[in-house]
C-alpha cells in the first residue's frame, strides 16, 4: 500500500519522526523506484535541446545557482578571499554576470568569507557536522554547527549519518537533522540559517533509499534535500538528483511547503548544469527554477559556464584564458 | 447354446460424459458390407457443446504442472496397454490388418502417448529462450498452448493417427475437440473410454464421431476455437475451411498431400509447437 | 546582508502559490531545435527497385507521399500495378537460386553491409522518416533507426548457424516473401521483414505502405551500396491494390504482413488453399495494469512511453490503463501532471514529444473514435496546447470512467488516446485484461515480484512487459495472440517465419507445407 497520499491527506510528519515504529513504516510505504525506469527518463531528458535565448538564460540562472565551493584542508585565507570575490562578480570585464547564490567553506572560514562578500547578494554557506563523514558525536556536530552559525554562516550544510540510516535508526538521524536545526534558529533567531541537509547518496547505494533519506530529511526539516559531499563517489547524478526532485515536489503537493534541491559533485560543466535545469524544469516544475530552491555544489562550474556565456554572447568559441579562474 | 455378445454402443465423448448426439442420428460402420456398429452422428451443435467443454477445461488444465500432465498423458499409455488386445482386434478390423501389423500399431500407439508424455517439461526448454536484448532487461520467450484446438483426424490409421494428432495437442495445455476417422471411429471411441478412465481431466479431449464435412466446418468457423489441425483432410482441397478460419485467424495446420503412416516417430515437437504460442516477458534488471 | 537575510524565505520556505522572486523572470522555453533536413534531397526522381534497378510503374502513374504535419507533398512516387508486382516476383524468383546457394557467411555478410550502412546514413534515415512519418526525430534518431540497424546486424549473425534455429539440420529458405508493412515504423518494420527473410536465404518483394514510402526506397540505394545482388530485395509502391497483387500472386511462397487485423482476415482468406504460408502481425487493445505497489513514478513513464510513443500508433500500444482502484486518483493525477510537460509540435524539433497523426484518415478515425467516447459517458481530458494550423493532428488524450463495453475500451484507436478503467483484485485485472479479442501484448507494474510472475502467466498477450513498456529488441520474439496474429518476427523464434526443414527430414511433407511457424 502506498503511502504516498494526495494532498488532503497530510499526514502528522511530528508525530510520524518521533516514533522509530512510526518513521520506517512510513518510509517503507513509499512507492519504490525502478533503476531502469528512472535512468531511460532521465537519458530522454538529456536529449532535451535548449538553444539561444532560453540557453542564454539557463546559463544566467546556473551561475545564480552556484554554491561555489572550496573545501580543501589547504583553504587559505587568501584562497578564501579570493573565491568570495570570484563569487561576488565572477567576471569583472562583464557587469551582466549575476552573482552566484553562495560561497561554501569549512566552518572556521566561515568568519573571513563572511567579511569577503559583505555588502553583496552572495551567502556564506558552511559545512558542518564533522563533513564529510559525519562519524562523531551529536554534541561536536552541534558544536561545530553552533560555530559555523555564530561566526555569521547563512546556510549550514550537514551531513546525515548514512551508518545509521543503512542500519535502520531512522529516528536518530531524524533527530540528529532535527537538533541541527535547532541549533540553526538557536544561534542566530532573528535570521536562523538555512539548512541543507546532505544525504550523500553515493553511499546509499539505491535510489529506494535515496527517495526514504529524502523523505526523512524533509519530514525532520530540511530546507533543502543535497546529494553528496563532493568526497564520496559518484556525488551527484541526473537520476539521484530526479528521485530528490520527486521527494520535494511531492512533500510540495502534500505540504504546502516547498523545499530545495541541491546536487554536489561532479557537476563540471555547463553542458551538464543545463541538463539538470532540464531535469528541475520538467520534474519538480518551474517553481523550483529559483536559487531558493535549486543549487548546484560545485568548483570548477562556473568557469565553464562563464565560458560558454561568452560564446553566447559573442558567437565564437570563446579563449578559457580570457575567463578569470579562482 | 453359445452365449450371445453384450454389443457397445458408441457414443461421442464431450466434457467426459458420454452422450449420444443431440441430434439423436446415427451412422453404420460396416465392413465388408457387414455391419459393426451404428456410431454416433455428431451434429453442429455437439461441435458447439465440446468447444464449450473444451473452453472451460483448459485453464485449469493449462495450469497444472508439467510433470502432472506428463503423468496423467502417462496414464493413458498404462490404461492403454491395459488394453491392448482389445485394441489390436479393433484395429485389425478396421484396418484391415493382420494381427501382427495391428499389434506393432497399437504398440506405437501406446508408445507414442509415452513419447508425448515426455515432451510436457521438456517443450519449454527446447523451443524457449533466454534473449540477450541490448539494455539492462531480462527477457525470457516461451510456449505457452493456444487455447481449444479442433483436429480432424486420419481417415485411415483409426488409433495411431487419432492419437498422433490429439496427444501433441494436450501436451502444452491445449484442449482437443477431435473429430474421428469418419469410417473408422471405433477405435477413437474405445480410446475415449481409456481417457475417462485415466487422469485426463474432463473437457480437455473431446471425440466427435459424424460426417467430417458436415463437422469441419462449423470447427473452422467456430470463433472461440484457436486452432484447427486439418490433417484428416489429407490430399484434399481444404480452401473453404481455411477461409472459414480466417474468420478469427485460427492456426491451420494444414492436411498433408498424403496421409502419412504415423508408425514412425515424429522428427520433433513440430506438433506440439503448431499449437503453442510464444510469449515473451520483460523485466528491467536493477537495484 | 543581514536585510537580505530578513526578506529571505526562512523554515520551510514560501507557500507555492508565492509569486516567483524577480531576479530575473524565468523565461524557461525549449526554443525551437529543428533538425536540418538539407541532409536529404526530396527532389531526386524517386523510382521503384525491382531487380536491382530503379524503375518506374510500367503504367507510368505516381501518386504522392505528404508530409502529415504540413500537408507539403514531399515526393511523388511510382504506383505499382499487377504488372510491376509481376515484374519483382519474376526477379525475386530468378534470384532466388544463387542467393539460396550463397553460403551462409557470405549472405551474413551483406547484411552486416547493410546494417553498417544503415548506421552511417541514420541521420538522412532519420530526418526523412520523421519528414514522411510524422513522427518525432527523437525518436527516428533513438529508436526506428538504430533498431533498424542493429536488426540486420543481428539476423546477419544467423545466416550461417541457421542449423542451430530449431528446424532441425539444413533447414531450407521457403522461397519468395511477398511483405506487406504499415505506416507507423516504416524503416523499422522494413527491416523486421527484410533481415530475417535474407538471412534465411529467401528474396524478397516488399511493399512499403502508401503514406510513408520514401524510406523504402532509400534503403534500395543502401542495397546497391551494398552491392547485394539483383532481385533478392525487390521494393514497389503502391496501396492496398498492390499489396493484392503481392498477396495473389502465385509466384509468392510467403506472405509477412504487419497490420490491421481485418486485413489480415482478409489476406488469410485470399491465401486460403494457396499453400502460402503466412505470419501475421495485427491489431492490438493492450492492457496496462498498474497494482497499488507499483513504482508509481516509473508507472506513469511507462503509461507515457506505453500510449503517446509515436502518437499512439503502435499496435502493442498500451491504450486501456487498469489502474488498482485504490491508487485510480493518485495516478490519474501524477500522470496528467506528467502529460501536461509534453509538446507536440513540429517533429523535426528535437524537443517534440509527440508529432503529427499520419494521416487525414487516421485523424479522422482517431476523431470519430474519440467522440464515441464521450457521448458513451467518459470523461475526456486533453492537452491544452498549441496545434500547428496545417497537418494533422490531434491532442494526448485520456479518457477516465470509461465503461468496459465502451468502443474505446474495446477498439483498437490507433491514435494518442487512454482508455482508464479500474480493477480491484489480481484476478478481476487479468480477466478485464484478457477480456479482448486481441492478445499482441499488455503490461504489469508491481514491485512485488511473485505478483509479476503469476499476472504475466495469466496474461493471453504475446508480449509481456512487468515494470516497463514498449521495448523492442531484435533477440526478443515479437507477436500476438489470438486476432493479434500469428508467428514471431525476432529472435529465434522468429527465424521459422522464413525456414522449413530440410526435404530429408519429411518426406511426406509437401512443398506447399503451409503449416504455422513450428518454432522448433
Amino acid at each position: 500500500m502506498t503511502s504516498l497520499v494526495l494532498p488532503g491527506d497530510l499526514p502528522d510528519f511530528a508525530e510520524i519522526a518521533a516514533s522509530d515504529g512510526a518513521l520506517r513504516r512510513f518510509l517503507h510505504g513509499l512507492p519504490g523506484v525502478d533503476q531502469v525506469g528512472v535512468e531511460r527518463r532521465v537519458d530522454a531528458l538529456a536529449s532535451r535541446s535548449i538553444k539561444q535565448q532560453s540557453k542564454r538564460w539557463a546559463l544566467d540562472t546556473a551561475i545564480r545557482m552556484t554554491d561555489l565551493t572550496t573545501l580543501e584542508g589547504a583553504d587559505s585565507p587568501g584562497r578564501i578571499r579570493s573565491l568570495c570575490a570570484k563569487a561576488v562578480r565572477p567576471d569583472p570585464s562583464d557587469p551582466d554576470i549575476p552573482a552566484v547564490a553562495a560561497v561554501c567553506v569549512y566552518p572556521d572560514r566561515v568568519a573571513i568569507a563572511v567579511e569577503a562578500v559583505r555588502g553583496s547578494s552572495v551567502k556564506v554557506a558552511s559545512v558542518a557536522t564533522a563533513f564529510p563523514s559525519g562519524r562523531t558525536s551529536l554534541d561536536i556536530k552541534l558544536a561545530d554547527t553552533r560555530l559555523a552559525v555564530e561566526a555569521g554562516a547563512d546556510e549550514i550544510d550537514m551531513v546525515i549519518d548514512r551508518g545509521a540510516f543503512l542500519a535502520g535508526d531512522y529516528a536518530k538521524v531524524a533527530a540528529e537533522i532535527a537538533a541541527v536545526r535547532q541549533v540553526c534558529h538557536d544561534a542566530a533567531p532573528d535570521a536562523p540559517a538555512h539548512l541543507k541537509v546532505i544525504l550523500e547518496t553515493g553511499e546509499l547505494m539505491t535510489y529506494d533509499n535515496v527517495r526514504r533519506a529524502s523523505w526523512l530529511a524533509l519530514i525532520a526539516g530540511a530546507d533543502v534535500i543535497k546529494t553528496s559531499t563532493g568526497k564520496v563517489s559518484p556525488a551527484a547524478t541526473p537520476a539521484v538528483t530526479l528521485v530528490m526532485l520527486q521527494a520535494v515536489r511531492d512533500f510540495a503537493d502534500l505540504t504546502g511547503q516547498v523545499r530545495g534541491v541541491k546536487a554536489a559533485g561532479g557537476i563540471r560543466t555547463a553542458k551538464d548544469a543545463i541538463r539538470y535545469l532540464v531535469l528541475v524544469h520538467e520534474i519538480a516544475g518551474p517553481r523550483w527554477l529559483d536559487p531558493d530552491y535549486f543549487r548546484f555544489g560545485a568548483s570548477s562550474l562556473l568557469n565553464d559556464l562563464l565560458l560558454q556565456r561568452a560564446k553566447q554572447i559573442h558567437g565564437v568559441y570563446w579563449n578559457p584564458d580570457r575567463i578569470p579562474i579562482d | 447354446m453359445t452365449r450371445l455378445d453384450v454389443r457397445k454402443t458408441y457414443k461421442l465423448f464431450i466434457g467426459g460424459a458420454f452422450p449420444r448426439s443431440e441430434s439423436g442420428r446415427t451412422y453404420v460402420i460396416a465392413r465388408n458390407g457387414t455391419f459393426v456398429a451404428n456410431a454416433a452422428r455428431a451434429s453442429r451443435k455437439d461441435v458447439r457443446d465440446a468447444v464449450r467443454a473444451a473452453r472451460t477445461a483448459q485453464p485449469s488444465w493449462a495450469a497444472a504442472t508439467a510433470y502432472n500432465r506428463g503423468q496423467v498423458i502417462y496414464r493413458v499409455a498404462e490404461m492403454l496397454e491395459a488394453r491392448r488386445d482389445q485394441f489390436i482386434s479393433e484395429v485389425a478390423g478396421a484396418e484391415g490388418l493382420d494381427h501382427r501389423d495391428a499389434s506393432s500399431n497399437v504398440d506405437a500407439a501406446i508408445d507414442r502417448w509415452v513419447w508425448y508424455a515426455g515432451w510436457t517439461d521438456k517443450i519449454a526448454q527446447v523451443a524457449g529462450n533466454l534473449n540477450p536484448v541490448a539494455g539492462p532487461y531480462f527477457n525470457l520467450s516461451g510456449p505457452e498452448p493456444t487455447g481449444v484446438v479442433g483436429a480432424l483426424a486420419p481417415q485411415q490409421s483409426s488409433l495411431l493417427g487419432f492419437i498422433d494428432v490429439v496427444a501433441p495437442i494436450i501436451v502444452t495445455g491445449n484442449s482437443v475437440v477431435a473429430v474421428a476417422s469418419q469410417d473408422r471411429p471405433l477405435a477413437a471411441v474405445m480410446l475415449a473410454e481409456v481417457l475417462a478412465t485415466s487422469d485426463i481431466p474432463p473437457g480437455v479431449v473431446n471425440i466427435l464421431t459424424g460426417h467430417i464435412d458436415e463437422l469441419a466446418p462449423v470447427i473452422a468457423s467456430h470463433q472461440d476455437v484457436n486452432a484447427i489441425d486439418l490433417t484428416g483432410y489429407a490430399g484434399q482441397d481444404t480452401t473453404e475451411l481455411e477461409v472459414a478460419a480466417a474468420g478469427n485467424l485460427k492456426r491451420v495446420l494444414p492436411a498433408p498431400a498424403t496421409e502419412a503412416s504415423h508408425v514412425a516417430l515424429p522428427d520433433g515437437p513440430r506438433r506440439i509447437l503448431a499449437f503453442c504460442e510464444t510469449k515473451t516477458v520483460w523485466h528491467p534488471k536493477g537495484w | 546582508m543581514d536585510s537580505e537575510k530578513a526578506t529571505r524565505p526562512s523554515g520551510h520556505g514560501p507557500q507555492p502559490e508565492a509569486t516567483v522572486p524577480d531576479m530575473i523572470t524565468p523565461t524557461w522555453d525549449y526554443a525551437p531545435a529543428p533538425e536540418a533536413r538539407d541532409v536529404i534531397d526530396l527532389g531526386r526522381d524517386w523510382r521503384m527497385f525491382i531487380g536491382g534497378d530503379f524503375v518506374e510503374a510500367a503504367a507510368g502513374d505516381r501518386f504522392p507521399s505528404v508530409n502529415p504535419a504540413t500537408e507539403e507533398v514531399l515526393a511523388e512516387v511510382p504506383l505499382a500495378t499487377e504488372v510491376d508486382v509481376d515484374r519483382a516476383v519474376a526477379a525475386a524468383t530468378s534470384a532466388l537460386p544463387t542467393w539460396q546457394a550463397t553460403p551462409g557467411h557470405e549472405r551474413g555478410k551483406y547484411l552486416y553491409r547493410i546494417a553498417r550502412l544503415l548506421q552511417e546514413r541514420a541521420r538522412e534515415f532519420a530526418v526523412l522518416e520523421t519528414l514522411d512519418n510524422g513522427k518525432p526525430i527523437r525518436e527516428t534518431r533513438d529508436v526506428d533507426i538504430p533498431l533498424a540497424a542493429a536488426h540486420f546486424f543481428y539476423h546477419a549473425g544467423w545466416a550461417d548457424k541457421l542449423d542451430w534455429a530449431g528446424m532441425g539440420p539444413s533447414p531450407r529458405p521457403i522461397g519468395v516473401a511477398g511483405q506487406i508493412i504499415p505506416w507507423n515504423f516504416p524503416l523499422l518494420m522494413l527491416s523486421w521483414k527484410i533481415a530475417p527473410a535474407l538471412a534465411c536465404g529467401n528474396t524478397v518483394v516488399i511493399k512499403p505502405a502508401e503514406t510513408t514510402p520514401l524510406t523504402a526506397l532509400l534503403f534500395a540505394e543502401v542495397c546497391q551500396q551494398a552491392d547485394l545482388p539483383a532481385g533478392v530485395v525487390n521494393i514497389v509502391t503502391g496501396a492496398g491494390q498492390t499489396g493484392s497483387a503481392i498477396v495473389d500472386h502465385p509466384g509468392v511462397d510467403k506472405i509477412a504482413f504487419t497490420g490491421s487485423t481485418a486485413v489480415g482476415k482478409g489476406i488469410q482468406r485470399a491465401v486460403a488453399g494457396s499453400g502460402k504460408r503466412v505470419t501475421l502481425e495485427l491489431g492490438g487493445k493492450a492492457a496496462n495494469i498498474i497494482f497499488d505497489d507499483a513504482a508509481i513514478d516509473q508507472a506513469v513513464e511507462g503509461i507515457v512511453d506505453g500510449i503517446f510513443f509515436n502518437q499512439g500508433h503502435v499496435c502493442c500500444a498500451g491504450s486501456r490503463l487498469l489502474i488498482q482502484e485504490n491508487v485510480h486518483d493518485l495516478v490519474v493525477d501524477k500522470l496528467t501532471t506528467r502529460l501536461a510537460t509534453l509538446k507536440v509540435g513540429d517533429p523535426l524539433d528535437k524537443n517534440t514529444d509527440l508529432g503529427a497523426i499520419n494521416s487525414a484518415v487516421q485523424l479522422e478515425r482517431i476523431r470519430s473514435l474519440t467522440d464515441t467516447g464521450e457521448t458513451e459517458g467518459a470523461d475526456r481530458w486533453e492537452l491544452d496546447c498549441e496545434l500547428p494550423e496545417r497537418g494533422f493532428w490531434f491532442r494526448p488524450t485520456v479518457f477516465t470512467n470509461v465503461a468496459v463495453n465502451a468502443r474505446i475500451a474495446r477498439e483498437e484507436i490507433f491514435g494518442p488516446v487512454l482508455s482508464v478503467m479500474t480493477f480491484r483484485t489480481p484476478q478481476e485485472a487479468i480477466a478485464k485484461a484478457n477480456n479482448t479479442p486481441y492478445g499482441l501484448s499488455a503490461g504489469i507494474w508491481t514491485e512485488k515480484g511473485s505478483r509479476i510472475l503469476k499476472v504475466a502467466d495469466q496474461l493471453r498477450a504475446g508480449v509481456v512487459w512487468a515494470n516497463t513498456f514498449n521495448r523492442f529488441d531484435p533477440t526478443s520474439p515479437f507477436g500476438g495472440y489470438k486476432e493479434s496474429g500469428f508467428g514471431r518476427e525476432g529472435g529465434r523464434h522468429g527465424l521459422s517465419a522464413y525456414l522449413q526443414p530440410s526435404q530429408s527430414a519429411h518426406p511426406e511433407q509437401p512443398e506447399r507445407s503451409a503449416a504455422p511457424e513450428a518454432q522448433a
